[in-house]
């Protein structure tokens, strides 16, 4: 079998109806790793041992009439910066060499133990997430199944090439200022950033804590909208998880958007958005107003503050965030010695981070130093509380927004990545949406000259998830793009 | 120039450990670290694993509320928990998860007051603020610090619930520090939020200066009882500086308890910056009226209402219902003690007072005990107070009893076993009475006009057999000799 035919929700009933066992998913699954995996690398750890056992136990128990989860079998990619009980969880950073946690994240709770999903290895990232392109992971980097010479989008760059590929039927990522949405629109799959406290962050290994947030990452919406259902809600060990309802999202996806009123935000079309990208965004909105939406222009006017305010704050936090790691308890730990104490944190330090975390680690600390707080620190929370109020303002006069999730498409390894500045600034249609807190969703709609993918972004107001995965089905159906394939996969275009 | 009066400032920062809690601040890891392995009681928040959050415990907010309200302050109804930033080995995540209030951070409650007497003089030391933070982890040395070759770390303390009550700096000597920290530890006890007699319970930061001339702090005093010594050992040692015409330097210092001295830790100039920010793992505390007003309700009777209720309701003294009510447990020994025998009236009261305080106290200071973990239990007081009163025993030999009382050992045992050793030969005693009266015509006369004389006389005895001649056969002798001397009826 061919894994990348199906949608989750497809396979899902092939299991239930035993057309197909789970053994054959798992065993198809790794398949396609060792048949792609070489060029594309996703992964850098796997469990394919695990899974297979796995996969027969939960084969002979679904002959024996037992209780299954709603994920029953399904193949899934977990990002290397969620906690797995026992299973290496590095951050794609030297520094976590053989840490192993001693727990699960409780989204992984949620989908494996609870759910029956099969964790099948952890996918490439950026280094601690920081990064739009997966270069700086220790591992080296992914590379986009659309094109080989260039980046997948990052940070979750191999979750979303794991799905574009085939190699996973259900991803998750994590999003701190894009880290879903990019990947997800440079690899062509869906990625959706839920609203902040929307799913529990406990077991996520925290880039920066008030912007990071986990969210699926799948081929198509319904995947998404199944995936979001299981690990949204209250946790008690996260104490910023929010007690709200959570909705009946495959059902809600299927209903109509004509009474939907889409804001377009101007700001977002400006100069750095790319025309190709632009003219195939703006022929999205005219099909979902063919739908009967209607749409109405929007303005974010602090939006050319987001760029510098989301990575002073990311910075500031990640100091923080980051300094816990200095070799001694678990992770790597220099090989010299001498010194004292701090000579070994030091060297540690230096050592097994790579330039990108550090130069954040150094960047944040210095905004954070006395005399630089005011000037830095709480000079940004302030922008960021005005973006957000652009956000309420807008969300007045409309139920989603619209636009562009990327102002580029893949661009080529190494391109950009010794120029941070210009890195930086390709996250300024994804950042904002962290800075206050909301949910966006990003979903292919279509393909460059040099057939790149082309990613649309729908960003919702806080909660309403259902909202922008209503409007993310109905495009993604309209525009009937999602079983495209990439040209490494046979069968690809 | 050495008579010099130097007026001196002093500033205490005390943490203090919420001994009485379940859990630690963040986590459920058992905040009863004492004498469990090393190690044991950690989870992956306390050891600040990769992926970890932190969740408030809420008792703890009850307790620091509880507490800020029996100092007077005023509570913060919103702040946010703040990150301490700075690397050492006793702390997991890098930072300390802690308040602060400047940059618009708010400690958890500002102001409050702790008043003092000292020679009869009232005086109140006012408070800067209180706030929460989590306990770093306990560092383990082979001896010294200095010369240990290697440094253990046990988690275990880890994430424990502190408190920080930090003073201003209007405490003028190691005599009212003394007194400040006496009556904290006693408000401690009465809100029921800890214990600070177990040991690293507490912490003590101490800001010294004299007036006009840079100051230090004094860190890592590790009880009550070294702060008094710490300070006075700071102010000779800055006086000293002086003395010798140099001046003092902003400075941080380290109590050597051992040695007791300070050594010089860094100059404030470079002092380190902690990059204090909001911790948003957490979401921000809301403290309403309601929540406070429900503490106030349940919150016990606080140790200065007691001693003004002792006073009123026992005839005690001030000084005695003050010094009585400092130990809540010694002042409920009291009560208990006299409330259980009716006969007892003011003269009992002052009496079983006089017992507590001095003897009883003097004995547990020594053995470095509360009285709560001895076997001494308040029948055995009544009974002493009693015999003496009854004239069964001296006092003098009452106070000779201590040490088997607080094994637990009933009066009438105790001297039941004395007797044994006891001179109870009439003959014997008979010729010593004799002897007594021969020698004190005086006091045999007093005898005529007062028979209270009479114990005079039994004292003399008493003194030639040390102690040990029975004092009813002596007291029966004497009378029937002093009636056929026709001296008395």
């Amino acid at each position: 079998m061919e894994l990348d035919n199906y949608m989750a929700y497809e396979l899902i009933e092939k299991i239930h109806n035993r057309e197909i066992t789970i053994q054959e998913v798992i065993q198809a699954s790794f398949d396609k790793i060792d048949e792609t995996d070489q060029c594309i690398h996703s992964f850098v750890n796997y469990s394919k041992q695990k899974a297979l056992e796995k996969a027969k136990e939960y084969d002979t128990k679904l002959i024996g009439g037992q209780e299954f989860g709603k994920l029953y079998g399904l193949p899934f990619a977990n990002k290397d910066l969620i906690c797995m009980k026992d299973f290496p969880t590095t951050c794609c950073s030297r520094i976590l060499e053989g840490f192993r946690p001693p727990y699960n994240a409780y989204v992984i709770e949620r989908l494996v133990e609870q759910e029956g999903a099969i964790h099948i290895g952890n996918t490439n990232m950026d280094e601690f997430a920081m990064g739009s392109s997966t270069e700086s992971s220790c591992y080296g980097p992914t590379f986009n199944p659309w094109d080989l010479k260039r980046v997948p989008g990052g940070s979750s760059g191999g979750s979303a090439t794991s799905i574009a590929s085939g190699q996973a039927i259900l991803a998750l990522g994590s999003d701190t200022g894009g880290s879903i949405r990019c990947p997800a629109s440079f690899s062509g799959v869906v990625g959706l950033k839920p609203t902040y406290g929307r799913v529990s962050r406990y077991g996520l290994i925290a880039f920066a804590n008030s912007l990071d947030q986990i969210g699926p990452i799948t081929k198509c919406v319904h995947d998404a909208a199944l995936m979001l259902e299981i690990i949204s809600g209250k946790d008690p060990l996260d104490s910023t998880s929010i007690d709200g309802k959570v909705d009946n999202y495959t059902e809600e996806i299927k209903k109509t958007i004509s009474k939907k009123v889409l804001g377009v935000p101007k700001e977002f079309f400006g100069e750095g958005v790319d025309n190709t990208v632009k003219k195939s965004v703006e022929k999205s909105i005219k099909k979902l107003e063919s739908l009967g939406a209607t749409t109405i222009e929007v303005t974010i006017p602090h939006l050319e503050y987001t760029v510098a305010t989301y990575y002073l704050i990311c910075m500031c936090e990640a100091s923080s965030n980051l300094a816990r790691y200095d070799g001694i308890r678990y992770g790597k730990i220099t090989d010299d010695l001498s010194g004292d104490i701090f000579d070994v944190f030091r060297r540690t330090r230096g050592e097994n981070f790579g330039p990108e975390v550090r130069r954040r680690i150094f960047l944040g600390t210095y905004a954070l130093s006395a005399g630089y707080y005011d000037m830095f620190y709480l000079k940004a929370l302030k922008v960021r509380s005005l973006i957000k109020q652009d956000f309420v303002n807008a969300f007045k006069i409309c139920d989603s927004i619209v636009c562009p999730t990327m102002p580029i498409t893949a661009f080529k390894i190494g391109e950009l990545i010794d120029n941070p500045l210009q890195m930086y600034a390709i996250d300024i249609l994804t950042c904002p949406v962290n800075l206050a807190g909301l949910p966006a969703l990003s979903i292919p709609c279509g393909f460059d000259s040099n057939n790149l993918p082309i990613g649309f972004q729908i960003i919702g107001d806080y909660f309403d998830e259902k909202g922008i995965l209503n409007i993310g089905y109905q495009l993604e159906r309209e525009l009937d793009i999602y079983r495209k394939k990439p040209p490494i996969i046979k069968g690809g275009i | 120039m050495s008579n010099q009066n130097y007026e001196i400032m002093i500033g205490l920062e005390v943490h203090i450990q919420l001994t009485n809690l379940k859990s630690k601040l963040f986590c459920n890891c058992s905040n009863d670290y004492r004498g469990a392995e090393p190690n044991t009681y950690v989870c992956p928040i306390c050891l600040g694993l990769p992926g970890s959050l932190p969740v408030l415990n809420k008792k703890a907010v009850e307790f620091a509320t509880r507490l800020a309200l029996s100092l007077d302050c005023k509570i913060n109804h919103r702040f946010w928990f703040y990150r301490k930033n700075y690397h050492y080995i006793d702390l997991p995540k890098g930072f300390q998860i802690s308040q602060y209030n400047k940059a618009g951070g708010k400690a958890f409650a500002d102001g409050g007051k702790i008043t003092i007497k000292l020679n009869n003089h009232k005086k109140d030391i006012i408070l800067n603020r209180i706030h929460l933070e989590e306990d770093p982890a306990r560092l383990v040395h082979k001896g010294s610090i200095a010369t240990s070759p290697y440094t253990l770390v046990d988690y275990n303390r880890s994430g424990v619930c502190l408190i920080e009550i930090v003073s201003e700096p209007v405490i003028n000597s190691p005599e009212e520090a003394r007194e400040f920290l006496k009556q904290l530890k006693s408000i401690v006890q009465y809100s029921e939020i800890a214990n600070l007699d177990l040991q690293g319970s507490v912490r003590v930061d101490a800001n010294i200066s004299i007036v006009g001339h840079e100051r230090s702090e004094a860190k890592n005093i590790n009880s009550f009882k070294e702060v008094e010594r710490a300070l006075r050992h700071e102010i000779v040692r800055q006086k000293n500086i002086l003395k010798r015409g140099k001046t003092l330097i902003l400075e941080t210092r380290h109590w050597d308890e051992k040695r007791r001295i300070t050594i010089s830790l860094r100059k404030k100039e470079f002092e380190a910056d902690y990059r204090y920010f909001p911790e948003q793992d957490l979401t921000p505390i809301e403290i309403d009226d309601e929540f406070i007003d429900r503490v106030r309700d349940k919150l016990p009777e606080m140790p200065s209402e007691r001693a003004h209720r002792l006073r009123r309701e026992y005839d005690l003294s001030e000084f005695d219902s003050d010094n009585l009510v400092l130990d809540k447990d010694i002042a409920n020994f009291f009560e208990d003690g006299v409330n259980s025998d009716p006969s007892f009236g003011p003269n009992e009261y002052k009496q079983f007072c006089n017992w507590l305080m001095n003897n009883i106290s003097g004995w547990l200071n020594e053995h470095n005990m509360t009285i709560k973990n001895t076997k001494l239990h308040t029948k055995q007081v009544v009974d002493l107070v009693n015999y003496v009163k009854e004239g069964k025993i001296t006092t003098k030999i009452a106070k000779s009893l201590m040490a088997d009382l607080m094994e637990g050992e009933s009066v009438s045992n105790i001297l039941e076993k004395k007797d044994k050793t006891r001179i109870s030969d009439r003959a014997f005693i008979e010729n010593l009475c004799k002897d007594a009266i021969d020698e004190n015509p005086k006091i045999v006369e007093d005898c005529a006009n007062n028979t209270k004389a009479i114990k005079a006389l039994i004292g003399r005895v008493m003194k030639k057999t040390r102690g040990q001649a029975d004092p009813s056969i002596t007291r029966e002798i004497i009378l029937k000799i002093l009636r056929k001397m026709d001296i008395i009826d």
